[in-house]
């Protein structure tokens, strides 16, 4: 087996971030174009704030909602993929620099990959 | 207007701001808030919530493809992004609190910062620099492929440069950015980082600092999903178009592209909050 190096990484790095991009691309169009094809004639207007519903603000009700083909649900589980994707990035990452025994580069990541994981599931 | 006059609107004013993002290592949030905010009238917390997102796709998009041609460094990329994403958490939070009006004013004066220090350009000579001791122990100097064969490079003062990181993840999680303006600031000018290397890196990193605060916006209902669609969309087009012009473009072209675009940009945004405000 080839062994781990930062060229290997970076080329891992490289298909792992196309590939979460594109799919979540996918997912996003597929939920705008069931969105478009139900609202195409629905006033459009950002004007006022107001807090997106339940059911799109956390990763358990996209899921569920999501899972009921709701239009918007499915536009929100695109985003959800993208936002995961650099969070796997740097989950690779940890794996790589611990692989190449790099120590001091594992715990950097660590921490990294805990403020991201205390932002998209930590209480606030 | 319509969903149906409306999301193409959008589309096309994302995929201008993702091409631009791209080219100057920005991140295409920057020009798709104040277009979003000044020409459509969206709410200034929507539009960071789609701008957020969409620069995760701008960062994620061209990085794949600057990694693999050995611009970016990952290393620095990950020892900067400790400092970035714990300054995101605190922009994120910060942002909840914050006046909208005040939030533009911000949002412009930080344009008009990233305009003038870009516009300066910076000394060419970096021989006789001290080298730095953490840039030795965590393995940040480096190389990339330049006209003939590998430059190399080394990194300096990188206390100062963490200090910088931690500054831009705030304002990238406060403005929904990507700071990349402020990003390439503390490699190009302060870490000496050569400047292709510096906004590749800067696009890397842009994905993971946004990334920890968009969490705390998807709980705040920041994220509204028929809006973010078409910006999320757009943005990534614009930025695998620009990106496909970076290896060409010459640098001194893509400092006055991003100095111009973004000083009217700001100086809107300005305008736009003391008016909200008053």
């Amino acid at each position: 087996m080839q062994p781990w190096n930062d060229e290997r990484v970076e080329q891992v790095i490289s298909v792992l971030l196309r590939t979460g991009v594109l799919l979540s691309a996918v997912v996003v169009l597929a939920g705008g174009v069931c969105f478009l094809s139900q609202h195409a004639n629905a006033p459009a207007g950002y004007h006022d704030f107001r807090a997106a519903l339940d059911s799109y603000r956390s990763i358990r009700g996209v899921l569920r909602s999501a899972g009921s083909l709701d239009c918007r649900a499915i536009i929100q589980l695109g985003l959800l993929l993208l936002i995961a994707t650099p969070v796997a990035r740097v989950g690779f990452s940890l794996v790589a620099f611990w692989l190449e025994r790099d120590r001091k580069y594992v715990a950097l990541t660590l921490v990294v990959l805990a403020v991201l994981v205390f932002s998209l599931i930590g209480p606030h | 207007m319509t969903n149906l006059e409306f999301t193409p609107l959008v589309f096309a004013i994302s995929t201008a701001a993702g091409c631009l993002g791209a080219l100057t290592g920005l991140g295409g949030g920057v020009v798709v808030t104040p277009a979003l905010t000044l020409l459509l009238g969206v709410d200034i917390r929507y539009a960071i919530g789609a701008s957020l997102v969409s620069v995760i796709a701008t960062s994620s998009g061209a990085a794949a493809a600057f990694v693999r041609e050995g611009y970016s460094n990952i290393r620095i990329g990950m020892f900067l992004e400790v400092a970035t994403t714990l300054g995101a958490l605190l922009g994120a939070f910060l942002a909840t609190r914050t006046p909208t009006s005040i939030l533009a004013v911000i949002f412009g004066v930080v344009l008009l910062h990233s305009a003038w220090m870009s516009s300066r350009g910076r000394p060419r000579d970096v021989a006789g620099q001290t080298p730095d001791a953490l840039a030795e122990r965590f393995k940040l100097n480096g190389a990339y492929p330049a006209e003939h064969g590998l430059e190399h490079y080394r990194v300096v003062r990188v206390k100062t440069g963490l200090g910088l990181m931690f500054g831009a993840g705030t304002l990238s999680g406060l403005l929904g950015i990507g700071s990349g303006a402020l990003k390439v600031i503390a490699m190009d000018q302060a870490m000496r980082i050569p400047f292709k290397v510096s906004t590749t890196t800067s696009n890397f990193m842009i994905g993971v600092t946004a990334a920890a605060s968009a969490g705390i916006y998807l709980s705040r209902g920041y994220i509204e999903p028929a809006l973010t669609m078409p910006v999320m969309l757009g943005v990534l087009a614009g930025s695998l178009i620009g990106a496909r012009q970076l290896v060409s473009a010459r640098v001194g072209v893509l400092r006055w592209i991003f100095a111009g675009v973004v000083a009217v940009m700001a100086v809107e945004m300005i305008v736009s909050g003391l008016r909200g405000s008053g």
